[in-house]
């Protein structure tokens, strides 16, 4: 048996222990005498969030198909245990093999929000790794970065050797072949890393220098070696064959947040609305093959004994086969007592009828994502979805025996005015008229909507990377504005509103277009306390104030300062196919309010045609 | 078709607490290919039942799981089919068919053998235990103090004690051999449920030393019901499937 790092003492004392002991279904097994490379992949939160994490899957099963690598995991300790590591100076541990991080080759972390930033620190911390890359030798592993906020690794480019940018399955078997021969040739840590960042979509931040003007923007960024790219370039699968599939994913002893399968259909988003990042960040478009995806999803059920099913992309109502999809999902699986839990779907016949056969009715209830209350606004944001089509599918659905509703929206979104916050409501108010319309012996008692606000984030590679963002008081104001709005309606019973809170919106603002001065504030902040900051029990804004104020970051340079056309960004080094005059010509056509057409019905020239693939050459051969 | 499955529960797995031991187990037959029974309803889900919950920390050579199947296959391939696809600590020993009218495992569950044995070596068991255990049991009554969530109340523990001994352990799994333990019978189920560590923490109190939960590890051995004023294994009142 297995020796686990921790003692039965403190495992029993601790919640959860499930969390550290590994030994799961489908979790890789190799003996360290056949390997040379131990690759150590980290989700900075806590387990049960980092296990339905897709794509760690798919590095973790990319990573352990090579015979010369062993890939294992690691995720953030709870607070519980965090403490008694950190007191009784135990070094964290990979759950697999339970050996120490810090004897690992890499360090691979996944950066899918801002908010964990934190935890990434304590990481780096508990694993007894220097925080900063500078203070490392050749005896740490190398830590990557990864994932979506690696498209602004400027806030945390300190702490990292290098991020990958971009999709995994591209350059990592270069990268893994490349520390192989450096090692042979008994290469300094930095010569390496040269090395390494002449890989494309390598970025190895202690290799650029950034210079400031006086008002404290980017002068220049300029590689300071020679034969680097001054330009990192994403990494992206042109060929969806090649996109990577774990058909034998882990499955975890303690329910995770998505205890399920989950079926990735599609990379990318054809709809461009302006705030969306993703939208921009995964272009073009690429489709699945659909006969693939029954057989990896026949695969998946078998090999997890996982008795729920679901399809993964950012606009599932857009996969041309979505219908064949569904259909084989149910004949196959519905009788062998698999659910088929459905992705938001845009409303219409077709997805009702789907969601009738899977759904019981009476307990589930339809999400409309309309972000923003008035037509106005809407087009400001090129959110495709109208009041038409909305109050057209709750008609239906209403028919149809449904009388549960979520509304998601956004609240403080560029230019928007009184008439558009107060449209929230409004909209919800007209929802429900629809619902009173039927006749009272026809309709099931009440009817329920709930509306959702979450407070707007300007993100690189956005359209509205230029614009200014709310302050505390103004998102406070707005969401009391639609609160307020809403209970004089008439039917203001059968609606309930959520807000957030603004404080982590702010955070999150800053930290999202920050750039290298805010590394220092992160190290305070950790100093003081701060981790786990995505979650409302441990966020305390008072400390992350604080670190801001001892290191001299001014909060407001990063959130309601008016950005220039020609300003130099943090992030302009990258590039993620989609061109900085795209983004600011559709910054520009949302202030005219024009909508621009999604891919399928007119190519916008966004710039990702080089990668010639995807939507962009659909039905052109 | 009723199925009795009984299995064991070793190493890091005495973690993993019952109800998620219960979703493994879901999850296990399906990658077993076994031909399960489903309940009605809009969201139909395996027809299955424990005999008595473990304990997170306690480790078990007889754990008993009652589950139902439209068909199945001989004890013996159903069982490798079931093995190959467990974790390392789980395995499968029996996999028998009951009776249609057999009663749920749980209620008919009434008695538990178990091993308490020390993790170390340092904490290993003294040659007068013996003795002190028959002075134990040789009161009139042994008291203790039950917690409940609303009350605490004192109980005889006395009539519930069915054995009381010192014996050897060895288990291959958790790498200990002829290893001197506290052997426990003790009443187990619905209606009196007597834990180890209670009988334990009285024994300690009667010797005047107290009982370090923390230097053992509880070993369940097996779980009994009774027929015809005996004792018998849960497993044995299943066939083998041919």
């Amino acid at each position: 048996m297995r020796k686990l790092a921790l003692s039965d003492e403190i495992l029993l004392s601790v919640e959860k222990p499930a969390r550290y002991i590994g030994n799961e279904v489908n979790s890789a097994k190799k003996d360290l005498k056949d390997i040379d490379i131990r690759f150590c992949m980290c989700f900075p939160d806590v387990y049960e969030i980092g296990m339905s994490h897709l794509g760690i899957q798919i590095l973790y099963d990319m990573f352990n198909r090579r015979p010369d690598t062993y890939c294992e995991r690691v995720y953030s300790p709870w607070p519980d245990l965090g403490n008694i590591m950190k007191e009784k100076n135990i070094p964290l541990f990979a759950l697999e093999s339970q050996d120490p991080v810090k004897d690992f080759d890499f360090l691979g972390i996944t950066i899918q929000y801002e908010m964990c930033y934190t935890n990434i620190l304590q990481i780096l911390d508990l694993s007894q790794i220097p925080m900063l890359a500078k203070d490392r030798t050749i005896e740490d592993p190398i830590v990557i970065g990864g994932g979506p906020c690696s498209y602004n690794p400027e806030p945390i480019a300190d702490f990292f050797d290098l991020f990958y940018i971009g999709e995994g399955e591209v350059v990592y078997d270069e990268l893994l072949d490349l520390y192989k021969e450096c090692k042979k040739k008994g290469m300094s840590r930095r010569d390496m890393l040269i090395e390494m960042a002449k890989i494309p979509s390598i970025y190895v931040p202690m290799l650029y220098d950034v210079k400031y003007k006086e008002d404290g923007t980017i002068l220049s960024f300029t590689p300071n070696v020679e034969g680097i790219p001054s330009t990192v370039e994403k990494s992206i699968v042109m060929d969806t064959s090649k996109i990577g599939y774990p058909a034998h994913p882990i499955v975890p002893f303690i329910k995770a947040t998505q205890d399920r399968v989950t079926l990735e259909i599609q990379r990318g988003c054809i709809r461009g609305c302006r705030f969306c990042q993703a939208g921009m960040l995964y272009r073009p478009t690429r489709e699945r093959d659909v006969e693939e995806l029954k057989a990896i999803a026949k695969e998946m059920i078998e090999s997890t004994g996982h008795e729920e099913i679901s399809l993964s992309s950012l606009s599932s109502s857009d996969y041309s086969h979505l219908k064949e999809l569904i259909d084989f999902l149910i004949e196959n699986f519905e009788k062998k007592g698999v659910n088929i839990s459905l992705p938001s779907l845009r409303i219409d016949a077709f997805s009702l009828d789907i969601m009738s056969k899977v759904q019981d009715i009476r307990k589930s209830s339809l999400t409309f994502a309309p972000e923003a209350g008035t037509q106005r606004m809407r087009n400001v944001i090129n959110k495709g979805l109208t009041e038409e089509i909305i109050l057209e599918g709750a008609g239906m659905a209403f028919e149809g025996g449904w009388q549960k509703v979520k509304l998601y929206f956004m609240l403080g979104l560029p230019s928007e005015t009184e008439d558009d916050i107060k449209g929230i409501p409004q909209l919800a108010e007209k929802i429900a008229e629809r619902y009173y319309e039927i006749p009272k012996d026809q309709r099931n008692g009440k009817c329920n909507i709930t509306i959702s606000t979450s407070f707007f984030v300007p993100k690189p590679f956005t359209p509205f990377q230029w614009a200014p963002m709310c302050t505390k008081d103004e998102f406070l104001g707005r969401a009391k504005l639609v609160n307020d709005t809403m209970k004089e309606q008439l039917n203001k019973k059968s609606m309930k509103y959520n807000w957030h809170h603004a404080d982590v919106t702010i955070l999150e603002g800053i930290l999202a277009r920050g750039d290298r001065k805010i590394a220092k504030s992160l190290l305070r902040a950790y100093e003081l306390g701060c981790v786990f900051d995505a979650w409302d029990e441990y966020f305390d804004v008072n400390k992350w104030n604080q670190a801001f104020a001892e290191t001299g970051i001014d909060q407001d340079f990063y959130t309601t300062r008016v950005r220039n056309e020609d300003e130099i960004f943090p992030w302009d080094f990258i590039s993620c196919g989609v061109t900085k005059r795209f983004l600011y010509n559709e910054f520009m056509r949302s202030k005219e309010e024009v909508v621009t057409p999604n891919c399928r019905a007119k190519c916008s020239g966004c710039g990702v045609l080089k990668y010639k693939g995807g939507v962009c050459v659909e039905n052109k051969n | 078709m009723k199925i009795r499955i009984k299995f064991s529960k070793h190493g890091c797995m005495k973690f993993i607490g019952h109800l998620d031991i219960m979703r493994y187990f879901q999850k296990a037959h399906i990658r077993a290919g076994l031909d399960m029974a489903y309940s009605e309803g809009f969201n139909p889900h395996q027809i299955m039942s424990f005999a008595a919950p473990l304990g997170v920390g306690l480790t078990s050579d007889g754990e008993y799981l009652d589950i139902n199947v439209k068909s199945t296959e001989s004890s013996k391939v159903s069982i490798e089919k079931l093995n190959k696809v467990m974790v390392e600590g789980m395995h499968i020993l029996e996999y028998k068919k009951l009776p249609d009218d057999a009663k749920k495992s749980m209620s008919l569950v009434s008695a538990a053998d178990y091993y308490v044995y020390p993790k170390s070596q340092e904490h290993g068991l003294s040659n007068q235990l013996t003795e002190q255990i028959s002075s134990f049991l040789n009161q009139d009554e042994i008291l203790v103090t039950k917690k409940t969530k609303k009350s605490e109340k004192t109980m005889d523990i006395k009539p519930y004690i069915y054995d009381f001994s010192i014996k050897n352990y060895s288990s291959c799994q958790e790498e200990v051999e002829n290893l001197p333990a506290y052997f426990l019978s003790l009443a187990t189920g619905s209606e009196t449920n007597i834990k180890p560590e209670l009988v334990l923490k009285a024994f300690y109190e009667f010797i005047g030393e107290e009982f370090q939960e923390a230097w053992f590890q509880i070993h369940r051995q097996e779980v009994y019901t009774t027929s015809d004023g005996k004792f018998v294994t849960l497993g044995s009142l299943g066939e083998d499937i041919e």
